[in-house]
């Protein structure tokens, strides 16, 4: 019986290594076929037709017009008369047509009648708000009373905006019916075993009978757990056609519809005593959230104190939906926290990197791995050489340092994984997980192959399928955690199972087998070693199969990370322009898989957080309710030029390897904004309490600070 | 190269998968007479985006007038001929995409800001969301697939892999394209040629570093943060 | 985006001639069009592409003038070698775009025609949006809108790079049209307008930029640019300056519905550049600048980006 465990540092080859991406050379060269790029034989595009309106009921529906056009197939009223619409961009109608310029002429000619009803998109006026329920505050101690009897106190009202997730790919996917009761659909989507089944469901149909397939998909950042109504419309456009219809979501809907992260307004204020510790925390927050609201931030963020209370606020707007967006309500609560918390190290007159390692205890149990990393990223940095008190800086453009503190999740979601060894050596792991571009396909070779004793050259991935082992969908930086652990076990079990088979054949025991560099050993030296190839042609033609599942024996994953990062930025104190010069990243996530995707990892995060801490955000028309900048103009994502140069540190090796693997997706996104802006207060010598810190922002506080 | 799966795999890839659709006539020859059949298409042919391709022998009498519905057009691709009955207002990334089953150039913002349908016109890097595939006849149109293979990588191409200058991957072939026209352009690129350069295309994930690193590889020189 | 007739003539009067039917749109590099017809908020029945027109292309030294055809694209313009030397403020410009792409693509007479980015045009509701007899403009989000020239109807803003250095250089717009040639002052080009029936540009139907023409005089000049992102995007406020023998041009870009010409900046620098008078004109531009309910920040972005445009100047 196998140990469920990694191996021991001295036995790693792949693990903890830099392998490149095994799909590298499919995607750079444009041969990826992600679900916008799927041409089905008769295939039809669609289109949706989308209320113009925040918040409107459906009065009249024409269709007759597009279906007269040549080239319109079908029109598929999906919200009929009489349906309230609650954000703007909603669909009320799909067009199927026989070229994507038809379907959109089809679309034009769609007439819908409403009667308007009043909205509301601007959350920030809390006062203004019809339906927002206020939370019970929860509290820890006498916040009061420790904020009376503090030696200094700070605060401020912060402010994140709302932004989308701007998926490059947009929702959605092509769709075919095999025959009446058995359906394909090629879709972009960050859950394809759990898709299936929505989509099972909404059309009369087994689950078993839909079929996902997903090898590539352009980014979904926690938008694309969902079959959503676009999956569902696109199969039954197919199903009423009997024709295959391909149905993406156009940019506008995209950035409208398909996913937004709330926006979090917070009114704060903190105490500490003469030390410098912080003794009381209070705070309130509230945040758009779609007609349905959204969670609550952790506020305060990272740190607990004695004396503390929070409230959050949920306030529904006629926007789209709230969806997850990597880190779900953490960049918010951190950019709070850590922003509150400088400008308390501020009124305190202490560095803030002294000020939190005089705070690290109140992090709780894993205060040691905050200072570990507090100090690497100082190293890194060069904090305590360069760091100067808030507005030390002179001149024009004025520079200064920033730090903030982050943790999250990351335990291994549940996934299932079959390994196959087949008698030509070849060893492949077929695992129903879909690989987002966060190197979930590598890291599933790499075990197999590190267990196997192989070159990732040896074995073969099959996912991105809903027939194979179901697997979790990838959120939450839950993958690498569970198709990690299912993948070990499984391949564990297939090296034992192999065992089994051959050495009946080799006239030895199982137990007397291993594997490793390529060669099957005989621990008892009876025979030299021989080539993988060689024994594996003694499997015969059925092939070895194991399965493994996680969370499964032995302890493969954990949860909870810290990391630390330090943003230097200079601020033009007569634009109002922010300037990213440096970034620096420290990360723990336990076992390193591979160096290379994990780094990337990072360095995605820390360009994301420029993005959301500079320059993008989601703009309503008061008036029509409706996204002015629903397109990738004004909807600003960072460029190239605007992120500066870039550190990132894995914190590796004793005291993080045993640990076992944790998940990395989120948590590296959550600091940026709150490092970013904590380094432009200290430059512009002023809190800049607002994300993004576009120029306007940025002179309000410079002006509002006397500053300007 | 691993044995990782992708579609186009024949021994395991899915089967019926359409290569294009009942629209299209993509061919690998070069057709002499549906290339002349329709005078309009034939003179915006020789009219091309660029100025050089003006043939002035041709320049004679009214203008043709094509559309709106449907015409033959000729397309130079890759450097192989390709054909297609399109409406004018078929921009050249939906003809690509759509009717020529060439999907490596991405649509993505489809108004010309964030660079992932970046196509080479005679060398010289455009948006095709913005460019009307009537007018791109005439010009040698360079889209990712003319760049290399997974197999045979061009070497931005394999820059891009070993510094992992990709995630998702749907703004990588857009960049490796932009990647192209400024090593043609700046063969030995500074970090701000780099950033100045490559500013018209954006990416999501995050993937700027590894792109940096990528180009300053494949230029054999240059220093770059990654 | 609706269907249309294409048509691709090979010289500008036949380019006119094309022109001359109801519904007929002039195609040029596409980058602005292109997205306008996706949007809905442009519906031509007939693109003349212009791009085939030989004598609209490129730029030529003659008789004390540099002539820019309107075909010419930004990118190759940005490192002609007078450009370079004799025009930096044009060069800036062009730097500024941001994106090799759009500099292979946008032409010189695209550019100067290009329609506002206001984010209600583009959605549908006009030049001059009006919701329930209100200004969307003015009671809505109007941060990235004009901040001159707003008393009326209108408050988008020109989003031309290149008109604000060509303005201050002095340059001339030449014109085909039904009715011939004319010339004018490119400053001529622009107009405010009062409706969303009305254009934005002066030039009749069937009319189409042929050349601009910038003299050669010796002046100092330079521009300005002030953006949120480094790369590609759009500027929150521009200045071209040009300081010569004939005196002192001062053009503000992305603050008003037409380039905005400010004389009393000019005044300030006609003694010549220096860091007080760069400080005087920068405050003397943005004087009578008034700002909308989300946009006083741009003041002080044009009032910098006329100082830093002048400093530039001084030293280039």
């Amino acid at each position: 019986m196998a140990e469920y465990n990694w191996p021991a540092a001295a036995d790693r080859r792949l693990i903890g290594s830099r392998l490149s991406r095994l799909d590298g050379p499919v995607k750079v060269t444009g041969r990826a076929k992600y679900a916008y790029d799927r041409n089905r034989l008769g295939m039809l595009w669609a289109q949706m037709v989308q209320s113009p309106h925040a918040h409107a009921r459906i009065t009249a529906i024409d269709t007759s017009a597009a279906e007269a056009l040549e080239g319109v197939v079908k029109v598929h009223v999906i919200q009929d008369v009489g349906t309230e619409i609650q954000w703007a961009h909603d669909e009320i109608a799909a067009v199927a047509a026989t070229s994507e310029e038809a379907a959109r002429d089809g679309a034009a000619a769609v007439k819908i009648e409403y009667e308007v009803l009043p909205h509301f998109v601007e959350e920030r006026r809390l006062d203004d708000a019809p339906d927002a329920q206020p939370a019970q505050a929860e509290t820890t101690g006498d916040p009061a009373a420790a904020m009376a009897s503090a030696a200094t106190r700070a605060g401020g009202s912060y402010h994140a905006a709302q932004i989308a997730h701007c998926s490059l790919e947009s929702h959605g996917q092509a769709a075919e019916w095999e025959d009446a009761e058995t359906l394909t659909v090629w879709a972009s989507t960050q859950a394809i075993s759990g898709i299936a089944s929505q989509l099972g469901e909404a059309l009369g149909i087994p689950a078993s009978n839909v079929h996902i397939e997903t090898q590539y998909m352009g980014g979904g950042f926690g938008s694309k757990f969902s079959a959503d109504r676009w999956g569902v419309v696109c199969a039954e456009l197919a199903r009423m056609t009997g024709r295959p219809v391909k149905l993406m979501l156009d940019r506008d809907q995209e950035v409208s519809v398909a996913g937004a992260r709330p926006s979090t307004h917070a009114e704060v204020e903190l105490a500490a005593d003469a030390e410098g510790n912080v003794v009381a925390w209070n705070s309130k927050s509230w945040g758009s959230g779609g007609p349905a609201g959204a969670g609550s931030p952790p506020i305060p963020y990272v740190f607990g104190f004695d004396h503390q209370t929070h409230a959050h606020t949920s306030v529904p707007t006629n926007t789209g939906p709230a969806r997850a967006w990597r880190a779900p309500n953490h960049p918010q609560a951190c950019f709070v926290t850590m922003r509150a918390l400088e400008d308390l190290a501020h009124a305190a007159g202490m560095d803030p990197l002294a000020f939190f390692l005089q705070n690290i205890e109140r992090t709780g149990d894993r205060a040691n791995v905050y200072t570990d990393e507090l100090e690497k990223g100082a190293e890194l940095m060069g904090w305590r050489e360069r760091w100067r008190p808030r507005g030390s800086a002179g001149g024009t453009v004025r520079s200064g340092l920033g730090l903030a503190m982050h943790t999250w999740g990351g335990r291994g979601h549940r996934s299932n994984c079959e390994v196959l060894a087949y008698r030509d050596g070849l060893v492949e792991a077929r695992i129903g997980s879909q690989d987002l571009g966060t190197g979930t396909r590598t890291v599933i070779a790499l075990v197999l192959a590190e267990t196997f004793g192989l070159g990732i050259e040896q074995v073969e991935v099959t996912m991105g399928r809903s027939v194979l082992p179901a697997s979790g969908a990838s959120g939450g930086s839950t993958t690498v955690g569970g198709v990690s652990g299912s993948t070990r076990r499984a391949a564990l079990n297939a090296v034992d199972a192999v065992f089994e088979r051959i050495a009946p054949r080799l006239g030895t025991e199982p137990s007397n087998l291993r594997l490793a560099d390529g060669r099957l050993h005989f621990a008892d030296g009876s025979a030299e070693p021989m080539p993988w190839r060689q024994a594996a042609a003694l499997i015969g033609v059925n092939p070895v199969t194991a399965t493994g599942a996680n969370p499964g024996p032995g302890s493969l994953t954990d949860s909870g990370v810290c990391g630390v990062q330090m943003a230097d930025v200079s601020v033009d104190m007569e634009t109002g322009v922010v300037g990213i010069n440096r970034l620096v990243a420290v990360q723990d996530c336990g076992l390193v898989l591979d160096l290379k995707t994990a780094e990337s990892q990072v360095y995605g995060a820390l360009i994301m957080g420029v993005t959301y801490a500079l320059t993008e955000e989601r703009v309503f028309d008061p008036l029509t309710g409706r996204m002015l900048n629903a397109d990738m103009e004004f909807y600003k994502l960072a460029g190239i030029a605007d992120v500066g140069e870039m550190i990132v540190h894995m914190m590796t090796g004793p005291g993080y390897d045993e640990r076992g693997v944790i998940g990395l997706g989120e948590p590296p996104v959550i600091s940026p904004g709150a490092a970013i802006a904590n380094a432009a207060s200290n430059a512009a010598g002023v809190p800049i309490n607002e994300l993004p810190m576009t120029p306007e922002r940025v002179l309000a506080a410079i002006e509002a600070g006397g500053m300007a | 190269m691993a044995q990782t799966k992708h579609p186009e795999d024949p021994r395991r890839g899915l089967a019926g998968e359409g290569r294009g659709t009942a629209e299209t006539r993509a061919s690998g020859s070069f057709s002499r007479r549906r290339f002349l059949k329709g005078s309009a298409a034939a003179g915006a042919a020789s009219a091309g985006l660029f100025p050089g391709f003006l043939d002035d022998a041709a320049a004679q009498g009214e203008p043709g007038v094509a559309g709106p519905d449907a015409v033959d057009m000729a397309f130079r691709i890759n450097g192989k001929a390709y054909v297609a009955t399109l409406e004018p207002r078929v921009t050249l990334l939906d003809a690509l995409r759509n009717h020529l089953d060439l999907t490596g150039s991405k649509k993505v913002c489809d108004r010309g800001t964030c660079g992932a349908c970046t196509v080479l016109l005679d060398g010289e890097p455009a948006y095709a969301c913005s460019v009307l595939a009537i007018e791109a006849q005439g010009t040698a149109i360079t889209t990712i697939e003319g760049l290399g293979s997974p197999e045979r990588m061009h070497p931005i191409q394999q820059a891009f892999v070993d510094h992992d200058a990709q995630q998702c991957g749907f703004c990588t072939p857009g960049f490796v394209v932009a990647s192209k026209a400024l090593l043609d352009r700046h063969p030995n690129p500074d970090l701000d040629t780099i950033h100045r350069e490559l500013g018209g295309n954006l990416c999501r994930c995050g993937t700027y570093a590894g792109i940096r690193a990528a180009v300053a590889q494949a230029s054999g020189g240059g220093t770059a943060n990654g | 985006m609706r269907a249309f007739e294409y048509t691709s003539p090979r010289t500008a009067s036949d380019a006119v001639r094309m022109l001359s039917v109801e519904g007929a749109a002039a195609l040029a590099g596409g980058t602005d069009l292109l997205s306008l017809m996706k949007d809905g908020a442009a519906s031509p029945t007939r693109l003349v592409n212009l791009k085939g027109i030989r004598e609209l292309a490129g730029a030529h030294e003659t008789d004390g003038e540099l002539r820019i055809g309107a075909t010419t694209r930004l990118g190759p313009l940005g490192e002609h070698r007078r450009i370079r030397e004799s025009f930096p403020a044009v060069a800036q410009a062009i730097a500024g775009v941001g994106s090799r792409q759009v500099l292979t693509m946008r032409t010189v007479g695209g550019d100067l025609c290009q329609r506002p980015r206001c984010w209600y045009f583009r959605a549908g509701f006009g030049l001059v949006p009006m919701h329930e007899g209100r200004s969307m403009v003015k009671t809505g989000d109007n941060r990235y809108h004009a901040i001159f020239g707003n008393g009326g109807a209108a408050a988008f803003v020109n989003p031309s790079g290149l008109a604000p250095p060509l303005m201050a250089l002095g340059a001339s717009l030449h014109i085909l049209g039904p009715d011939g040639e004319r010339t004018m002052a490119l400053e001529e080009l622009y107009r405010t307008p009062t409706s969303s029936e009305e254009s934005e540009f002066t030039l009749a139907a069937g009319e189409i930029v042929t050349s601009v023409t910038i003299p050669m005089r010796e002046t100092r000049n330079a521009t300005y640019e002030v953006r949120n992102r480094k790369g590609f995007d759009w500027p929150l406020a521009t200045a071209s300056i040009a300081v010569g023998g004939e005196g002192a041009r001062v053009v503000l870009g992305h603050v008003a519905p037409t380039p905005w010409s400010s004389t009393a900046a000019a005044e300030a620098l006609a003694g010549g550049i220096t860091e007080a008078s760069a400080e005087r004109a920068a405050a003397a531009a943005v004087a009578d600048a008034s700002a909308l309910s989300g946009n006083a920040y741009k003041i002080q972005l044009a009032r910098v980006a006329v100082k830093r445009a002048a400093l530039a100047a001084m030293e280039g």
